[in-house]
């Protein structure tokens, strides 16, 4: 029985202390949060009946916007819908990614929207955390709708297959519900109040450094790029500051975003926000700037770990892949970041002899060139020199602006990234050097898939992302979801028991 | 604990007197004792003062926190600013130590007290003036703090109760390495560290002065002065988030208020210092796009740089594009023109491209588009030098704010060589002036150079005031003044509407 499912007595705990958190709770919405009280405090053990008592008071609450589905978030109901409506559809790989039917499919059938709502919601009954979430939709007009809330992950389905959105964002958690900021008398009244914490690296920062491609495009030597950056990036959240739920995820072209949705992370300020943006962030100052890596020795436990790790990536993507001094333009900006006169003429002259000399054989060179004798510093001026190059070329490159604001939006997880059809999916970082962007599944692709898939349907339906190449990222993401839940209920339990010891 | 000052009066009034007698009752307030110098300013100040010991103390307070703001806006370093406010502190707020032994030091102590507590009621009703208070607040009491006599400090620290956990001896063992990197001792050398929350030292996480582990920030004993600073910062905002909400149910009568509505007033001057008289320019016809390429000769470097950035890659990134366009928007180039503008300017990009992602920006920033505040404050006003610098560094590819500080001294030099300033004494100047961090100096010295002979001129005829060739905080200020000299005996000489540019 779903119902007793959703409502066993685990989850009303959650549910009740949530709303005591936000403090925001709707009036109608009163008697139930009382009932459930009662039931917990008199006798745990009949908080079955209770619960089916309270249900029909959620049924109520819901019915007018919602008529059509029992019971709003269960799982099962979703499934058969789905399977009541199979729509044969005919798409090719040809068929564009913008095609309101392909976009409808998608919605319809592949978008894991209970999984979202369980990421944003921090456990399974709707909660302000979900339903205060700002959404923002891009139609396919190209309008952009701010300022969208939804009560349940349905209504957020249900609104997808009805505009279509060739994307959607995600916000912080208002206040109050984003839908009603303006019949507030007090704008003040309106504010974010928490958001995970976000990070977003893109191609575009690496273009000086980058010589395989160009603009929008990437193909597997750049997006090396990305990989170092992610490692970086994650350990540091984990080790330095203590997050474990750490979610990355692909953008769809040329970059990645982090989401850090540990609950600390969420309720960080936007002073905060900047300090770690600013701990995280190395690279200083616009092209002009000159040499940009100018650190404090010795390095900074963080910098020196991160060095650790990217040397290596250093002698292969840098050096040997990307090659980004091979021209002499280029040769003459790491001549430039050298710090002695003597070495640095000593390494042209001998540039200039052999034009076109591979980067490996440069970097080589000013080791050697500075043993032959020509060198006037100290030999570990010359090793810190060269500590700042590597790191120059290789630390991740942050935009850092969207990690400092409290309500800056973010693509949310698994839309389908209008240029390039592909799904934004979430990295595994403990195999983020197998993750390949290219092969990652587009929306057409998927839609085939499902058409031709010709597994036996037993007695238990199968969901349609199953079919699919996009299920070992659905169930990645489940398995995140279910360990951020559990991390929150415990946290929400804690502070029960804490609460109750005050009372007595 | 932190308590509100209305709530405390009341209380204390009900303590004291007995309610029959209420009416005839003379109220007695404790008389505060100040024993330590500094002052987290947690307790209101409960006695009796006169009006004019309120306006005056306001006043005095306000003066010191604006020529301390003044050092920020120039730049001053820490050493600078601490020398520079010296005198000022000593005239208007003087704080003397207890080794003193000064007959006044309650009297100052309480002089210090109230004004603070004043000014929170003047500053509190905005957003804007809560920010720019504790900001402001937070520099004095750093400057302080760090004067202080050192046991006195000691002292004060512990009187705070502030829950530092300290680190062990184990533990310190563990983290020997990371510790030491961190705190560039050599060996051998021993100092104490403390462990808090990472979210308790915003400042020292932003300059990687500490060592993170799981969510832990190892403080090092030295690095106290932030931990106690940002502590005063947090707790002074709280008290202003609550102040600003108990403001309305001020019950006051007509004494107080006209006395804080002009103390705030007189403290929103200096952020403001582009009026729109700076579009204004007798002489100088309506702008069109075309003819930004032939004005551009009178911007600012850091106009320059992003208009010449603008011209070689057909390109310039979002805050490039947001600077520029306000600045343009400053000048008075019409909304519709500055569309025509950049539509030319970007010419890699598609019609369709540009009117969807650029277009609305453009409309943005002149308030033609977004909230009703946006709307309504006709967009942004143009930057001014102290936001220019005060915003972090541009990234790669980025080209605003202000080169004389994001360039690197050889190319600042090169760009100001390819604009046409040449005079080696004057880079030299420059040179000198970057290295000190004082850009907006330099900045300044470039233009009386290049305008040197009508300044002159200017100056012999009488037909500018002193204020009107003041140093210049504003890029607008800067084209406009530049234009006008360049233009002069064109029917326009010494017009420059006598209005104030800034302060």
């Amino acid at each position: 029985m779903p119902l007793s499912m959703s409502r066993s007595p685990g989850a009303t705990p959650v549910d009740d202390s949530s709303r005591t958190i936000s403090q925001v709770s709707t009036l109608k919405s009163e008697p139930d949060t009382q009932s459930q009280d009662l039931s917990m405090a008199d006798a745990p053990a009949s908080s079955d009946e209770e619960a089916a008592k309270t249900k029909v008071n959620l049924e109520d609450l819901f019915d007018d916007e919602d008529s059509d589905n029992e019971f709003p978030s269960s799982a099962p109901q979703i499934k058969s819908e789905e399977a009541s409506q199979p729509i044969p559809l005919k798409i090719t790989s040809k068929s564009a990614y913008s095609d309101p039917e392909i976009m409808r499919a998608f919605y319809q059938r592949l978008f894991p929207f209970r999984h979202l709502f369980q990421w944003l919601n921090h456990s399974p009954t709707p909660s302000n955390d979900f339903a205060h979430r700002e959404f923002a939709f891009t139609l396919p007009n190209d309008a952009y709708l701010r300022y969208q809330s939804f009560p349940t992950a349905d209504l957020l389905r249900k609104q997808c297959i009805a505009q279509l959105p060739s994307r959607f964002e995600i916000g912080p958690v208002y206040s109050t519900n984003p839908r009603d900021r303006k019949t507030l008398r007090k704008a003040s009244a309106f504010r974010p109040l928490s958001k995970e914490l976000v990070f977003d690296i893109d191609m575009t920062d690496y273009d000086d450094i980058r010589t395989c491609c160009t603009g929008a495009s990437i193909c597997e030597k750049c997006w090396s790029f990305i990989t170092m950056a992610i490692k970086v990036i994650d350990v540091a959240l984990r080790d330095d500051l203590g997050f474990k739920h750490i979610l990355w995820v692909y953008s769809g072209r040329r970059g990645a975003h982090a989401w850090v949705c540990d609950k600390r992370a969420r309720e960080l300020d936007d002073s905060r926000r900047r300090s770690i943006a600013g701990y995280l962030e190395l690279l200083k100052g616009g092209d002009q700037g000159g040499k940009r890596v100018n650190v404090r020795r010795p390095l900074h436990p963080h910098l020196d770990r991160s060095l650790d790790i990217l040397k290596e990536h250093f002698q292969t993507t840098i050096l040997r892949e990307q090659d980004p001094w091979a021209e002499d333009a280029k040769a003459a900006h790491l001549l430039n970041l050298l710090p002695d006169k003597t070495l640095r003429d000593a390494l042209q002259k001998k540039w200039d002899s052999a034009p076109e000399r591979p980067s490996a054989a440069k970097w080589a060179d000013i080791d050697a060139v500075a043993k032959s004798g020509s060198l006037s510093k100290s030999s570990r001026d010359l090793l810190e020199a060269k500590q700042d190059i590597v790191l120059e070329y290789t630390y991740p490159r942050l935009d850092a602006e969207v990690s400092k604001k409290l309500n800056h939006l973010l693509k949310s997880p698994f839309v389908v990234h209008p240029g390039t059809g592909r799904v934004c999916v979430p990295i595994d970082t403990r195999r983020v050097e197998e993750f390949d962007p290219l092969g990652v599944p587009t929306v057409t692709q998927l839609l085939q898939e499902i058409d031709e898939w010709r597994g036996e349907e037993g007695e238990k339906k199968v969901p349609d992302w199953d079919k699919t190449s996009l299920k070992p990222y659905v169930d990645f993401f489940r398995g995140f979801v279910a360990s951020l839940l559990r991390d929150e209920k415990g946290a929400v339990k804690r502070e029960r028991e804490d609460g109750d010891a005050m009372e007595f | 604990m932190i308590r509100h000052d209305y709530s405390r009066v009341e209380p204390k009034r009900r303590a004291y007197i007995d309610p029959k007698k209420k009416q005839f009752a003379k109220v007695e307030f404790q008389q505060q004792e100040y024993k330590h110098r500094l002052n987290y300013y947690v307790l209101p100040p409960t006695a009796e003062i006169t009006l004019e010991e309120f306006e005056t103390w306001a006043i005095n307070r306000l003066k010191v926190l604006s020529e301390l703001e003044a050092c920020s806006f120039r730049n001053r370093s820490p050493e600078e600013t601490a020398e520079y406010m010296k005198s000022i502190l000593d005239k208007y707020l003087p704080l003397r130590s207890n080794s003193s032994r000064s007959r006044d030091l309650q009297e100052e102590r309480r002089k210090d007290h109230y004004s603070h507590f004043i000014l929170r009621l003047a500053f509190s009703s905005t957003e804007d003036l809560r920010r720019r208070f504790s900001r402001l607040e937070t520099m004095l009491f750093r400057l302080r703090f760090k004067e202080d006599d050192l046991r006195e400090r000691q002292d004060f620290v512990s009187s705070l109760n502030l829950e530092w956990e300290e680190v062990g001896d184990d533990e310190k063992r563990e983290l020997k390495e990371a510790l030491a990197a961190v705190s560039g001792l050599k060996k051998g050398e021993e100092q104490g560290w403390f462990k808090v929350d990472f979210e308790r030292v915003p400042e020292l996480v932003e300059q990687r002065k500490v060592v993170l582990k799981r969510g832990k920030a190892y403080v090092p004993q030295r690095e106290q002065m932030s931990l106690v600073v940002a502590e005063f910062t947090k707790r002074l905002d709280d008290a202003l988030e609550l102040t600003a909400r108990a403001l309305p149910r001020l019950d006051e009568d007509d004494r107080l208020a006209p006395i804080l509505a002009h103390l705030s007033q007189s403290f929103m001057a200096p952020d403001a210092a582009y009026s729109s008289s700076d579009a204004n320019i007798d002489g100088l016809s309506t702008i069109t796009a075309p003819a930004i390429d032939n004005l551009s000769q009178h911007f600012p470097l850091c106009m320059q740089n992003l208009h010449q950035t603008l011209r070689r890659d057909s390109h310039l990134k979002h805050f490039g594009r947001l600077q520029y366009t306000l600045f343009l928007k400053g000048i008075g180039l019409s909304l519709e023109e500055c569309i025509v503008f950049w539509r030319r300017s970007f010419k890699l990009i598609q019609d369709d491209k540009f009117n969807k992602e650029y277009r609305y920006n453009i409309r943005h920033s002149y308030g033609d588009v977004g909230g009703d505040a946006n709307r309504r404050g006709r967009g942004y006003t143009p930057y001014s030098c102290q936001k220019l610098l005060t915003e972090p560094l541009p990234g790669p590819g980025q080209a605003h704010g202000c080169p004389y500080r994001t360039f690197e001294p050889d190319n600042l030099i090169a760009m100001l060589q390819r604009t046409g300033v040449s005079d080696r004494d004057l880079l030299k100047g420059v040179r000198e002036d970057v290295g000190k961090q004082r850009y907006h100096v330099a900045c300044n010295r470039v233009f009386e150079h290049s305008h040197k002979k009508e300044m002159k001129k200017v100056k012999d005829d009488g037909t500018w005031s002193a204020a009107d060739l003041d140093t210049i905080v504003h890029p607008n200020t800067y084209f406009k003044r530049s234009w006008l000299l360049k233009h002069l005996g064109e029917g326009n000489a010494g017009v420059v509407n006598g209005d104030k540019m800034e302060e």
